[in-house]
């Protein structure tokens, strides 16, 4: 990895250019006599640089960033797996990546084509019977679900239902996209296996509960063993079920959310279905739904008539809740999730799961002699280690194992959750990594653990050693905020 | 065997062996029986490299691209020029398969290009913080009337008739999903009617007023006397605009705006059939503790290096769940990166000459049009940038087909949404457009070819 660099308000010197635009073969205009004095009066400071210099600077930041192309990602509920190339080749063909939204239907069949086979794929893995590709990420997938759970109980005048219960172990953005959806999260608590307490569930469920939000497999990597009584207990009394697919990487072609009893879910198409994840986005989060909700989707919803594709535009949908996105969604991340779902077909599909949970309760076994597992039995597709006894022995807490990964070549597992296990380490190998992968992590996890109780958390501190930066001041950060580059008024 | 996972069949066996498992199906025993998958899903065969391509052609083949037909198309989404720097950055596997830099100290890379960008953002629009981005421009308008309505403790907000219709059906959708009410304010001459607004507003109960500049018909607001009206009655002036516009047109912060936001596909990321691209929002700092999504900051590490971490989590749902300000946290950060490469090689004096061919090339493709006589501009005496309604002698609809015929994507249809503009198209002329192209447009509309 490089040194810290300089930024591009640094290296930028007046008069560099990096482009070239062809002469102007049109009359010039004037600017100020063409915009009537909404021209702008000072240039904006953007860095003045020539190619050279814009492709050395950013290869240089890219040389400062982990991925999963240099090495293993065990990040929990993040399925970082491998992002096939051919995935990037597909989105990057001028017949998916230079097309306009609003051309013709006739001139972007193949486009439409595309994303109805992709939502029908989906639909038929998760078991609902229609599918929206519009929702941008996973935390809109959410939204747009729990707006379509509002859209039904508005639709039988049951004005009532004004919560959504979410489990103590859930991700934080379910009971923020309830909180956005106008609704108030309640929150239920786990039982002493890490599943969502039944009995406790039951006596929240009255009148005013308008759903449940649930992820299963569920954080801890285990699967609800009674997800059908749970399902049940919801629709008995009269909400609806949503299921989170931030974890479905664990169950496809072994059990289908639709199967289960749930009314309404999302996949992160970024997550399950290989996409990448390009340090924080774009991501899809497809959402699907059973037949009684299908009135209620985001328009449009691409049909097919006879053998032509074509639009249902939110004027013929009188129940759809509207527009969650402008156009169809980043369509650009279906074609790589397309790719990757015809290029596995049913049978890899199936393995790819099966090969996830191999690997994590292959993992979970090699780290069980170091950490308490948050889970008994077989996991599913991802585990959580109980880091609080290490941390009582030794005074070495997860945070400083994660960073002593770091110091070993990995990117750490997700740390400090769920909340539900003290200083939790939350590990998803994903399918995509080889036996001599998970063993050398195993090891590193090992030296990690025997140079806690030889050395101490001094010897953690100032960890990790081999980054550009070490750990940062976040402290200072958020108290002085320097948000943006501070140019020398003065030069 | 899916080429994607290592382990062979024998791995497999061994580390089932070592599981102390007789087959795969022991590991999902978790799964009550009652839910267990009997069948394998019914998915087309799996596809081989080759035969993958071959797949992807044909459905790309029935795509009409801009690479072949140039494109007049715009209503949001614009067919600029992408230096080949840009992809060749985005490509790079350390950006596309890093996950969100929640790890700061492997991932710099990420954390200082969304500083950069946040700055370059600040330039362009004139305000004081941006953050690391939005979805689009439609989600990051509704987020910033969301955000404005909890910050007046207000439920009502205006925007005009005049702002792109996807935006407005996403502002409509949030609104009712928030439980805010909203009015939607008449066009005049192409541009916000100023008496409408004095009397939407004078019920004193606006949260803020969303205005679009170019509006969605390409007009530029009189944003400065649109904010002290909105400021008048105690609301809050959001404007959407557009970043490659900024680098010739006045920078709505010093125009009284109190939120910008926008879509950032025109500079540097392709049309992708609509997505993706991103959207942008940037305040002031009185609502910085506001702002929804993440963003980064300047610090120092243990050694007292310059350091850039993701900042005022205090407002995000992995910290505060229910209280967050938003639930985004997925954004669209390689566009991002797209867009900082981009802007990087343009510089300030790139965009200007672009804004510049523009301006000049859409003079002259009104002037050609109108030359037919079978063409006359909808709004006079209104400045506009990149787009242009024109009113034509016949329905958009043949027109438009006529264009096709001839290989020519043509201007966006608004009738529909916009009956008073009757033969109304919009037609959106970039730098890529060369004379040659819009002679033959011309000639073709006029019916001369």
């Amino acid at each position: 990895m490089s040194r810290p660099m300089e930024t591009l308000f640094e290296a930028s010197r007046a008069g560099r250019v990096g482009y070239a635009l062809p002469p102007l073969d049109v009359p010039g205009v004037d600017c100020g006599e063409a915009l009537q004095g909404a021209c702008r009066e000072n240039a904006p400071r953007l860095p003045e640089m020539a190619e050279v210099d814009v492709i050395r600077h950013f290869t240089g930041l890219s040389r400062m960033n982990y991925s999963v192309d240099e090495g293993f990602y065990p990040l929990g509920s993040c399925t970082m797996k491998y992002n096939p190339k051919i995935n990037e080749a597909a989105a990057r063909m001028p017949g998916f990546s230079r097309i306009h939204p609003l051309q013709p239907e006739e001139t972007v069949q193949g486009a439409l084509e595309l994303m109805y086979i992709l939502s029908d794929m989906l639909a038929e893995i998760t078991g609902m019977d229609a599918v929206t590709l519009q929702p941008a990420a996973g935390a809109h997938g959410e939204q747009t679900g729990l707006m379509m759970i509002k859209a039904w109980h508005e639709s039988r005048g049951d004005t009532k239902r004004t919560k959504i219960i979410v489990p103590d172990s859930a991700h934080g953005t379910n009971p923020a996209s309830a909180s956005v959806t106008g609704f108030d999260a309640v929150e239920v608590a786990s039982d002493e296996e890490g599943m969502v307490d039944l009995e406790a569930l039951r006596a929240l469920m009255d009148d005013t509960v308008a759903g449940l939000m649930l992820t299963n497999p569920n954080t801890l990597g285990i699967f609800e063993k009674h997800i059908l009584e749970l399902t049940e207990t919801v629709h008995r009394g009269g909400g609806l079920v949503y299921y989170d697919g931030a974890n479905a990487n664990a169950i496809m072609g072994k059990a289908r959310p639709g199967d289960m009893g749930f009314d309404v879910l999302h996949l992160n198409l970024h997550k399950t279905f290989s996409t990448p994840h390009g340090g924080g986005g774009p991501g899809s989060g497809a959402v699907g739904v059973k037949a009684e909700l299908e009135p209620f989707l985001p328009a449009p919803v691409i049909v097919k008539k006879g053998d032509r594709f074509g639009l249902e535009r939110l004027k013929d949908r009188p129940r759809s809740i509207g527009r969650v996105r402008s156009f169809f969604g980043n369509f650009g991340v279906l074609v790589r999730a397309y790719t990757y779902i015809r290029t596995l077909g049913a049978a890899g599909i199936v393995e790819a799961s099966e090969m996830a949970v191999l690997n994590a309760n292959y993992l979970a076994k090699k780290l069980s002699s170091l950490y308490p597992l948050a889970h008994k039995g077989w996991c599913m597709h991802e585990f959580v280690l109980n880091g609080g006894p290490l941390k009582h022995e030794t005074g070495v807490s997860s945070l400083d194992v994660a960073k002593a990964l770091i110091d070993a070549g990995y990117h750490p597992p997700t740390v400090y959750f769920p909340l539900i296990v003290p200083e939790a380490l939350m590990v998803e190998p994903t399918e995509t990594e080889s036996r001599e992968t998970l063993d050398r992590f195993a090891e590193a996890m090992e030296a990690i653990a025997a140079k806690a109780r030889k050395e101490g958390p001094e010897a953690f501190h100032d960890l990790p050693v081999t980054t550009p930066v070490s750990r940062p001041d976040e402290t200072t950060a958020a108290r002085n905020p320097i948000l943006r580059w501070q140019f020398d008024e003065n030069s | 065997m899916s080429r994607y996972i290592p382990a062979t069949a024998e791995e497999r066996r061994r580390m089932l062996e070592y599981l102390g498992a007789d087959s795969m199906d022991t590991l999902f025993s978790g799964i009550p029986e009652k839910v267990r998958q009997k069948n394998p899903p019914r998915l087309p065969d799996p596809l081989s490299e080759p035969e993958m391509v071959r797949d992807l052609r044909v459905l790309a083949g029935r795509n009409r691209n801009a690479d072949d037909l140039p494109c007049f198309l715009g209503a949001g989404v614009y067919d600029h020029f992408i230096p080949a720097a840009v992809d060749s950055i985005v490509s790079r596997g350390e950006f596309t398969t890093s996950y969100t830099p929640y790890q700061p100290e492997v991932a710099q890379g990420t954390l200082q290009s969304i500083f950069q960008y946040q700055t370059m953002v600040c330039e362009l629009t004139g305000m004081e913080i941006s953050n690391a981005s939005m979805y689009d421009g439609a989600t990051a308008a509704a987020e910033a009337a969301v955000l404005a309505a909890s910050s007046t403790k207000r439920k009502k907000i205006l925007w005009g008739r005049n702002v792109n219709p996807q935006t407005r059906e996403v502002l409509k959708t949030y609104c009712w999903s928030r439980n805010l009410e909203f009015g939607e304010l008449p066009a005049e001459n192409g541009r916000i009617d100023h008496a409408a607004l004095e009397k939407m507003l004078a019920g004193g109960d606006t949260a803020a007023l969303v205005v679009q500049s170019p509006n969605f018909f390409g007009n530029i607001e009189d944003l400065k006397t649109l904010g002290e009206a909105v400021h008048g009655a105690g609301g809050l002036f959001i404007v959407s605009t557009d970043l490659l516009a900024l680098g010739i047109l006045e920078a709505p912060g010093k125009l009284g705006a109190d939120i910008v936001v926008g879509d950032g596909q025109s500079v540097g990321n392709p049309m992708n059939f609509g997505g993706p691209a991103f959207g942008f929002i940037a305040v002031n700092k009185p609502l910085m503790r506001k702002m929804p999504g993440r963003i980064c900051g300047q610090t120092v590490d243990g050694k007292g290096r310059r350091t850039f971490v993701l900042t005022l989590q205090a407002r995000e749902q992995h910290i505060r769940r229910e209280k967050a300000t938003s639930n985004i946290c997925s954004n669209q950060n390689l566009c991002i990166v797209a867009a900082s490469v981009y802007l990087s090689l343009m510089g300030p004096g790139g965009l200007r000459e672009t804004g510049e061919q523009i301006l000049a090339k859409t003079a002259y493709t009104v002037d050609q049009l109108e030359k037919t006589g079978k063409f006359r501009r909808a709004f006079n005496g209104v400045p506009s940038f990149r787009e242009t309604v024109l009113l034509c002698d016949e329905p958009v609809a043949d027109l438009n087909r006529r264009l096709l015929d001839a290989g020519i994507i043509g201007g966006y249809e608004l009738e529909p949404e916009y009956p008073r503009l009757k033969n109304g198209w919009l037609v959106a002329v970039t730098e890529n457009r060369t004379k040659e192209e819009i002679d033959r447009l011309a000639a073709v509309a006029g019916g001369d070819a």
